[in-house]
């Protein structure tokens, strides 16, 4: 049974998916920012558990870089070793607010960029070490993370954001290139429309909307299967292959 | 954004905003200046029980965490929005049922409790409300209360069958019924009159602990189908079966429900085969029939459709129920859902709960605008009279007068109420 870490575990994906892993019977380590939400999906979890899993957690603010080490040592010490690590902290900035404010711009970047840039730093080392006492038969780590199809093409309704992904894209192609030699895998998540919290303000209604369950069903079996870049669901591709190859001197003339 | 609806698609009301609760340990929203708070789970009920025009809509969806499950007494602690179905895909690999589970698993538990709702078992087990241990109820004023039918049991009382009014139902504490397995035996009747369905319910009762009947609303006599049914005992071997989930894809124009295509649903329902012995089926099969077809309310069209139950004391009913049979079938426009069932003497926990003894007879109605409306006014005058009551959860349009005569205790009910929490129900039977 697998050993894994969630960072951002609160969010609606990664706690759906959390309840499919506790009942394949993995164990957990939870990382959460608030810590009521964190309770009562610790809680939750624990509830459909049986006796040997493990479901244990820690609220940290992951934009305090500092704590990310620490942190990963703590997960690896009570699960007794790490074999996947999900990295599913973000948020959606009010794109109109970081037009006129530096601040908020560069917060959103921490947050959604730089926040898992170092996570990943850090993961990518442990996973590599860990690879390394394995025997040369056995498969190494997985580590996905929860990027966004707003990260394939600047859009005037929310590039910070996209740019945020788009930016966490490139490096997570790099590392997927890098520990590719020792087996750890490195799978790119990039869901469409999903409908969770974080999305509270848009019209949900409409093809292109997803639930967290279906997207969270994506992920774990995305993990499972260690692929490369999944788009969830899988109609995205397609979407984003038009998408990307609109050109330029259209493209920005549309108001998307 | 979409305006929230209820089940039956009437009326169309737009709060004035819609808040996604994130965590039950979390203080209600901010209120804004003048506005009122209302609850909604799963939005399954008829009519404005769920709706709050001009204020808050609460939704309660993402409160849906399992708090704690204890597997030998069979006690599940959740979150109030957590849906029946997402409880029994826990619970019934576990060997436990929902003691009470209405006619769909897609309502939340704050729904169930706040609407005290029913099952064909109802004439064994009572109402949900009676398997309910403990609930917490979160008040406007910040103040958190646990009741329970011996804790605080005035405030249990408010709250069972309270219609979200007496605050938010942030968590509950349900006893569970011991299963073999996910299968029920399943025995169908016919009938080809009341009378004959009143002598075949009474045997039905003795020996099931599941029963409603089916009648078809365009054949003189009322004919129908007693559906009877009870857990599966274990079996050696079960079958395998996968659930089928439809959508109905569309918002036709109008409502595709009419006397034509009622005519042939009904005869060819009748006429289904029935088993010569009781059938092994999957409880969703036989409890929630029309969940397999997701949307199923939108084949009413774009006005939706009205519900109307009513219950009917014992020596009253089957006088009142044809009827009323004799009325909908005068006015021609039939009923898709017309379910008849007796409920039994187990007290129901609210001051506001609907079931009490007697028949309840459940129709459904395209919106046909003033028609429909004047034939639900004719269905009232036989309740009245029969000294019955409506269901608020079925209803979009009872009078004032009609409430308090369905709901004697509704004065001490209105104690209760918190200040800040109102629905369109609540105004709508308060105001006028």
């Amino acid at each position: 049974m697998a050993k894994i870490l969630i960072f951002g575990a609160t969010s609606a994906i990664a706690s759906s998916a959390a309840t499919l892993w506790v009942a394949r019977g993995d164990s957990l380590f939870l990382v959460g920012r608030n810590p009521n939400k964190l309770q009562a999906i610790l809680d939750d979890l624990r509830v459909r558990k049986v006796d040997e899993q493990i479901v244990e957690g820690a609220v940290a603010d992951l934009d305090d870089f500092a704590q990310h080490g620490p942190l990963i040592a703590l997960a690896r010490e009570t699960l007794g070793g790490l074999d996947v690590a999900l990295i599913a902290q973000g948020s959606l900035p009010d794109q109109k607010a970081c037009e006129s404010s530096v601040e908020a711009t560069l917060a959103e970047i921490r947050t959604n960029a730089l926040g898992p840039i170092a996570l990943l730093t850090l993961l990518a080392g442990e996973f590599e070490r860990a690879r390394s006492a394995l025997g040369p038969e056995d498969e190494g780590g997985v580590i996905a993370v929860i990027g966004s199809v707003a990260g394939d093409r600047g859009r005037q309704s929310n590039y910070v954001y996209g740019a945020a992904k788009g930016m966490l894209a490139t490096f997570l192609e790099g590392l997927r290139n890098r520990l590719a030699k020792v087996d750890v895998a490195v799978v790119t998540i990039k869901p469409g429309f999903v409908d969770t919290p974080m999305t509270a303000s848009f019209d949900k209604k409409g093809p292109l909307w997803a639930s967290s369950q279906t997207v969270a069903k994506g992920v774990v079996s995305a993990i499972e299967r260690r692929r490369d870049v999944v788009y969830l669901p899988g109609f995205w591709r397609f979407i984003m292959f038009v998408i990307r190859h609109i050109p330029e001197f259209v493209f920005k003339r549309l108001s998307l | 954004m979409s305006v929230p609806l209820s089940w039956n698609r009437y009326p169309r009301v737009a709060p004035s905003r819609v808040v996604d609760l994130v965590s039950r340990f979390d203080a209600l929203p901010a209120r804004r200046l003048n506005e009122n708070l209302l609850p909604r789970g799963a939005g399954r009920s008829y009519g404005d029980v769920c709706l709050n025009a001009e204020g808050a809509l609460l939704r309660t969806r993402a409160l849906s965490k399992f708090i704690a499950f204890d597997p030998r007494e069979g006690v599940l602690c959740c979150e109030a929005g957590a849906t029946l179905g997402e409880i029994l895909a826990f619970i019934v690999p576990r060997g436990w049922f929902l003691t009470v589970t209405p006619g769909t698993r897609f309502v939340t538990v704050g729904g169930a409790i706040a609407n005290d709702v029913h099952g064909k078992n109802h004439h064994g087990v009572g109402s949900f409300g009676c398997h309910v241990r403990e609930l917490e109820l979160l008040r406007s004023d910040g103040e958190r209360i646990v009741c329970g039918p011996e804790l605080r049991a005035d405030w249990f009382a408010a709250t069972v069958g309270g219609l979200g009014l007496t605050g938010l139902i942030t968590r509950a504490t349900l006893k569970l019924a011991p299963v073999a397995n996910s299968f029920m035996l399943v025995e169908g009747r016919r009938f080809s009159s009341l009378d004959a369905f009143w002598d075949l319910n009474a045997r039905a009762e003795q020996d099931w602990p599941y029963t409603a009947a089916w009648i078809d609303c365009l054949a003189p006599g009322g004919r129908g189908l007693l559906l009877a049914a009870r857990h599966a005992p274990s079996q050696e071997s079960l079958p395998a079966h996968a659930e089928r989930r439809r959508r109905f894809p569309v918002d036709p124009p109008f409502s595709l429900i009419n006397a034509v295509s009622l005519r042939a649903f009904n005869a060819a329902y009748y006429r289904q085969p029935l088993g010569q012995r009781p059938q092994l089926t999957p409880y969703g099969r036989y409890l929630h029939t029309l969940d397999s077809i997701e949307d199923w309310n939108r084949i009413y069209g774009q006005a939706g459709f009205l519900q109307y139950q009513c219950v009917l004391p014992p020596a009253a009913a089957r006088e009142g129920i044809a009827d009323m049979l004799k009325i909908v079938a005068r006015a021609g426009t039939g009923s898709f859902l017309a379910v008849l069932k007796n409920f039994g003497s187990r007290p129901s926990p609210g001051l506001l709960s609907f079931p009490r003894p007697g028949a309840t007879l459940a129709l459904d109605f395209p919106n046909l605008g003033q028609r429909t409306f004047k034939l639900l006014d004719e269905l009232d005058a036989v309740t009245r009279a029969a000294g019955g009551a409506l269901y608020p959860a079925k209803d979009a349009r009872m009078s004032g007068e009609m409430f308090r005569f369905s709901f004697p205790r509704h004065p001490q009910f209105s104690a209760f109420v918190d200040p800040n929490f109102s629905s369109g129900f609540w105004r709508r039977v308060t105001e006028r």
